[in-house]
């Protein structure tokens, strides 16, 4: 159940990989390292706005505040609205701080 | 999935002249037809029986009611009567807007109402643009640069007393991959309008890169549309999490975002497609719809820069290039 919602059950959405008729259905390890790839992959960019993220029984994301206020979403669409409660404001990809910041990893 | 196919076009631009046209043809007969007014339409010639007060039946089995506000709550109405028996079945639904109407809340009610969405897709969005006050019109009204920037086709009116001339570019510098056509030609195919759309076709249309991405000067709402070319696969994890950030943050000012993309680890290219704040599920093609592989990513915005969205894609991509 999402715990913003109250919608049970997980909606598919965009972001979860489309299923590829090229390739064999992805077995219960390959979904599990793609989930850890996204954690990882939100991770990095949650990191520049100030918030952490952790995987919660495979089935949401966890995502809190250096203080500890943390909020549980099941998907992307979710979280990017939980991510603004907690920062008081959207976190934008489109701010020049950020862009900066993650082209100077690309460079280090 | 009954696709609800959406006709968009400002007050006076022939949209209802076009939805009779609709209703004429006999393989459209399977339609559910939502209209702002029965009366405005002209029906009685095709008038079977009064259903209620806000429906009818034609003779061709088509469906018409009356969307008063609540979009959703008419969709629901009609399955509720359809699973009855007390109208006919339909394969399709129109749904007429308003003149003045923003076409997204329509297409985000289909998209995303949790007892909808099941049912309904999002079908074909056409959108009718009057050759004679079109220049006016996207002076003045912010909502005709949204109402060209989601259409599928374009079908421009009254060409038979004013040159589409000037208007032909301005409309591909905000839709470069719309498809356009003339109400006056007698080749119209109005069936071809609510066709499923050949997706390798449609991909190919948005997704070349030509100099009219970027030599276009902005519409005058600052509406614009531009082409992003990787050269590397994409990540799909990293595009999800940036896009939908961007979405997030920029929605409404992002009014139509379409990709063609070589996603690492994929068989197939990825076609995405979205209108603002509602992105359709992607889908793989069989296969690319030209010789270039490379990723291509097609944006229609609203007064945000295109070299920070690029800039931004990049960077989070982790494809920026630098200088040696």
């Amino acid at each position: 159940m999402c715990g913003l919602c109250g919608i049970v059950g997980n909606a598919p959405h965009w972001t979860d990989r489309p299923p590829d008729p090229g390739l064999a259905e992805p077995d219960t390890p390959t979904r599990r390292r793609e989930r850890q790839g996204r954690v990882r992959g939100l991770s990095r960019v949650l990191a520049h706005f100030g918030l952490t993220v952790s995987d919660w029984e495979a089935h949401a994301f966890v995502i809190a505040t250096p203080t500890g206020r943390q909020e549980i979403v099941d998907n992307t669409a979710h979280l990017w609205q939980a991510a603004a409660r907690l920062r008081g404001k959207p976190c934008d990809p489109l701010d020049p701080a950020v862009i900066a910041r993650l082209e100077g990893e690309a460079r280090s | 999935m009954i696709p609800v196919h959406l006709l968009s076009g400002f007050l006076g631009s022939g949209k209802t002249t076009l939805l009779r046209r609709i209703l004429d043809v006999p393989a459209l007969g399977d339609s559910a037809v939502l209209v702002n007014e029965l009366g405005e339409i002209g029906l009685d010639h095709h008038l079977l029986r009064h259903i209620d007060g806000e429906t009818v039946l034609l003779r061709s089995g088509c469906i018409c009611c009356t969307v008063r506000d609540d979009l959703g709550a008419v969709l629901k109405d009609l399955l509720t009567r359809r699973a009855r028996g007390e109208i006919p079945p339909f394969a399709r639904v129109v749904v007429e807007s308003t003149g003045l109407a923003d076409p997204v809340p329509i297409l985000s009610t289909v998209a995303t109402d949790p007892a909808l969405r099941h049912h309904f897709r999002i079908g074909r969005t056409v959108t009718t643009v009057d050759a004679v006050n079109a220049e006016l019109q996207s002076r003045r009204q912010p909502e005709w640069g949204k109402q060209v920037a989601v259409a599928d086709h374009i079908v421009i009116t009254k060409t038979d007393i004013a040159s589409p001339g000037s208007l032909l570019p301005q409309l591909r510098a905000v839709n470069p991959g719309a498809q356009l056509h003339f109400a006056m030609s007698p080749d119209l195919d109005v069936v071809a309008l609510l066709a499923e759309p050949d997706l390798r076709s449609e991909a190919l249309a948005w997704a070349t890169p030509s100099p009219r991405f970027t030599a276009e000067a902005p519409h005058e709402a600052g509406v614009r549309s531009f082409c992003m070319v990787f050269d590397r696969p994409i990540d799909w994890v990293t595009l999800g999490i940036w896009l939908s950030m961007l979405l997030h943050a920029h929605g409404e000012r992002v009014l139509r975002v379409k990709g063609l993309l070589d996603v690492t680890g994929a068989a197939h290219p990825v076609f995405i497609n979205g209108v603002q704040h509602v992105m359709h599920q992607p889908l793989h093609l069989d296969g690319w719809p030209d010789r270039d592989h490379r990723s291509r990513l097609v944006f229609i915005v609203q007064d945000l820069p295109r070299d920070l969205i690029d800039r931004s894609a990049r960077a989070f991509l982790g494809l920026t290039t630098f200088d040696a």
